[in-house]
């Protein structure tokens, strides 16, 4: 309830922090193009929590990737994309301008924080150099703005643990410190692809926490990028689900696990072994998450799909409409609900243009 | 969901002990002169698995659990103790008789791309444990293999691939074909979905079902993930820095968990339902080293339901969080040695470099109302670091704020049926219960 009015709330209070349009990210390999980012579209508005979900493969991270302009050949972002953050357009940024947007509008925190930590400086001197690189703070001034830092995630005797080196931090601590260096920078939009995988439970609930409170104090806008459907719903206030490099549903966390309407959602909601206890049986979803090498003219969960029919491989499903309340919708061809086959599949191709789709699908009931 | 009921009848046919663990222990290193104490990866553990049922182990990373699978099917030595493996005590097992008996226990490891050769076939890889013990002739090993890929989902024709040929999940399903070639009655399988998708998850954990009904397996199933030991799992048994904190049934510990680990633990676990909004208890840190476990509870250092020393009993929570919080920075200060230099500047009484806990005291006491009995300690231990004496000040700390889950281990305590077992001072009479006591501490935060 109160999530999702914030989810609301966060949206009326006019233009979003971070907008994808189009978003298409190619991998270029000898034998075939791999669209690991198929037309992916979202926003995320200043204070907010959105989450990307998917299984690997499914493009979470690449997208990630491309809006910190972090894609290097073979992979290339599609010039139909566009990134806006902050009204400005990101993917005409040059690699200059680029470093200067990742060191102060946008922070990333990856899986593993061993990469991010040099292991040779002391944790000190890399916050000490994140703030006089970004910050031009320098001297006794960033020593008492990295002991503030330290303590402002979290971590006890900060002044001391600033002259320790990144192996002398457990996997949580260096997390932290990671996100130390990050709000060095004062970011608005903070990029957290998988920051909790590689952490324990009772670790991962004091990430959680930390960045909640974080987001609270800095009013931060948070794009929080994971398998594990139970983190989502932790901590984001709307969803993307993303399978084979498209997003196949967008909800507010609420709808999502209340009223999952993609097929796929479904399936990979009902296969997480939640409260069920022994002999309730796990559903599983047949067959493997495709490699999105052809262009999207099918919809690409159909082959797994118990709900396929004869269009879904002809034809790709547009995102409809399937909420009430906020923005819930779900590229499936088996909206718009109260219409017909025909009329579902007329519907689609309106929205997609028309030209999209050449062959004539007979109208059956 | 409260099928806490039907499970038993599972067991109770097959009902026997398969593995009986008396006060196991393993410890590494430590031996010689110059070395610093040993680190106590299991630290005196008993439990029992009986025939047929699945025994779940949980924890988090570094609790030991990992050694303690590794332990049973011999991979390791045990320090200590003794595993009885239908009737007979496998740590004295040597040579030939131990060679025959390892048959009967295989393992599954977690990492499907580490734990099988790049260079050798699909068929190779299965076969070895059969070619290792001389099992039948050649062509019949051969056919084993064939029947073995059918059971455990994939084809005849994989025979010839090489693992990099194959998904995650495929993987794993060659590594669970490796461990059944001998026809095992043991299996430990060491978080042998931990590195899948939630799907394909999904799917393993069905294929070891199957598997376990068709084969009459026994497995200790190894996991961090709480939620999918809940499904497999007959019972569970949690593991914290070498030692068992609680086991039973799997509905008991997880609808009725007693030790305050096992809360903590299951609090911790982000629900996929948003619309739950459950009490979520955030320990304190990280677990302490095991080279260097606490003298009393493991578990006393992160506890949110520990024991106070009588007397203190007035002191409000926050500040004993704020006196918890200033111990561990004390005791890891103690660890740390001087140099030459702050050594010679501690003897002329010159010594600064630790001035700054006066700021970590100011921090963690500066906005709480701390009454006379305690700052005059606290005041104490700060000085005692500042003159460069960090284990004085922490041992000032012990004497004075030392309570019962400091000072001596806990029992391990029957606190239900179904054998339910639990590690914690507090189901003593003497200690109010750790239900209200949670409630109550974790409720204003």
């Amino acid at each position: 309830m109160s999530r999702e009015e914030t989810a609301e709330s966060a949206r009326d209070e006019g233009d979003p922090l971070l907008s994808v349009r189009n978003l298409q990210t190619v991998f270029h390999t000898d034998r075939e193009t791999i669209r690991a980012v198929d037309d992916v579209s979202f926003d995320v508005y200043p204070g907010e929590t959105v989450g990307i979900v998917g299984e690997s493969g499914s493009g979470k991270s690449v997208t990630a990737r491309s809006i910190m302009g972090l894609v290097d050949s073979p992979g290339e972002v599609l010039p139909e994309s566009s990134i806006r953050f902050n009204g400005q357009e990101l993917t005409a940024f040059s690699d200059a301008e680029y470093r200067e947007v990742r060191g102060s509008g946008i922070g990333m925190v990856f899986q593993d924080p061993q990469q991010s930590l040099n292991p040779v400086y002391t944790i000190g001197n890399q916050i000490r150099e994140a703030l006089e690189i970004n910050r031009d703070i320098t001297g006794a001034q960033a020593t008492k703005e990295a002991t503030k830092l330290l303590e402002s995630v979290g971590i006890p005797d900060a002044k001391r643990r600033l002259d320790e080196h990144p192996h002398e931090f457990s996997g949580g601590m260096r997390q932290r410190a990671v996100i130390a260096m990050m709000l060095a920078c004062e970011p608005d939009l903070l990029i957290a692809d998988e920051p909790t995988t590689a952490l324990d439970v009772t670790i991962q609930a004091q990430i959680l926490d930390l960045l909640k409170d974080l987001q609270e104090e800095r009013n931060l806008a948070i794009l929080f990028i994971t398998h594990d459907m139970g983190v989502i719903a932790d901590i984001s206030d709307r969803v993307n689900v993303m399978y084979a490099g498209q997003i196949v549903e967008k909800a507010s966390v609420e709808n999502l696990f209340e009223r999952p309407e993609h097929p796929y959602t479904r399936a990979l909601i009902e296969s997480i072994p939640g409260e069920h206890s022994r002999g309730e049986g796990l559903n599983t979803i047949e067959g493997e998450v495709p490699t999105p090498n052809a262009p999207a003219d099918h919809c690409r969960f159909a082959p797994r799909c118990p709900q396929a029919f004869g269009a879904c491989d002809k034809m790709a499903p547009q995102h409809i409409d399937v909420g009430e309340t906020v923005e819930h919708t779900a590229a499936c061809l088996l909206y718009p609900e109260d219409k017909a086959e025909g009329e579902r599949l007329k519907h689609h191709r309106a929205l997609a243009g028309g030209d999209d789709v050449k062959t004539e699908v007979s109208n059956d009931e | 969901m409260n099928s806490g009921i039907e499970q038993p009848e599972q067991t109770a046919q097959l009902g026997e002990t398969l593995i009986e663990v008396e006060n196991l222990k393993k410890h590494y290193g430590g031996g010689g002169m110059f070395e610093s104490s040993s680190v106590k990866a299991v630290d005196g553990v008993s439990f029992s698995i009986q025939r047929g049922e699945t025994l779940g182990l949980v924890g988090e990373s570094g609790c030991g659990k990992s050694t303690l699978g590794r332990t049973l099917v011999r991979l390791e030595e045990a320090t200590e103790g003794t595993i009885s493996f239908d009737g007979t005590d496998i740590t004295t097992l040597s040579g030939d008789e131990l060679k025959t008996w390892r048959r009967n226990a295989q393992m599954v490891f977690q990492d499907p791309e580490s734990s099988l050769n790049d260079r050798m076939t699909v068929g190779e890889i299965i076969r070895e444990p059969l070619d290792a013990h001389d099992w039948k002739t050649k062509t019949e090993r051969q056919e084993r293999v064939l029947d073995l890929l059918t059971s455990v989902g994939l084809r005849e024709e994989h025979y010839y691939r090489y693992p990099h040929q194959f998904s995650g999940g495929q993987r794993q399903r060659v590594g669970i074909a490796r461990a059944l070639a001998l026809e095992p009655e043991f299996l430990v399988l060491d978080e042998p979905v931990s590195a899948l998708d939630v799907s394909v998850q999904a799917k393993i954990i069905t294929l070891l079902e199957d598997l376990q009904e068709e084969f009459d397996l026994t497995y200790l199933f190894i996991a961090h993930d709480l939620a999918v030991v809940r499904h497999i799992c007959d019972r569970v048994a949690v593991m914290y820095l070498g030692k068992m904190m609680e086991i039973s049934d799997t509905e008991a510990v997880y609808a009725d968990a007693h030790n305050p680990y096992t809360r903590s633990l299951l609090s911790a676990i982000p629900h996929p339902d948003p619309s739950t909004s459950s009490h979520r208890i955030t320990l304190p840190g990280t677990p302490p080293s095991p080279r260097d476990p606490p003298t009393g509870c493991q578990f006393s250092t992160r506890c949110p339901a520990k024991i106070r020393p009588e007397g203190y009993k007035h002191v409000d929570e926050a500040v004993w969080d704020a006196i918890e919080r200033f111990r561990e920075v004390v005791r890891e200060r103690s660890r740390m040695s001087l140099s030459t230099v702050d050594r010679l500047k501690r003897q002329l009484g010159s010594f600064s470099a630790y001035d700054d806990i006066d700021e970590t005291v100011t921090d963690l006491f500066g906005d709480l109302d701390v009454p006379t009995d305690v700052s005059e300690h606290i005041e104490t231990a700060a000085g005692l670091v500042k003159e460069g004496r960090p284990a004085d000040a922490r041992d000032h700390l012990n004497d004075t704020f030392n309570g019962a889950c400091d000072l001596k281990r806990p029992d391990f305590h029957p606190v239900g049926e179904h054998n339910h077992m639990s590690y914690c001072h507090r189901h003593e009479s003497d200690y109010e219960d750790v239900t209200p006591v949670i409630t109550r501490r974790t409720s204003d935060s």
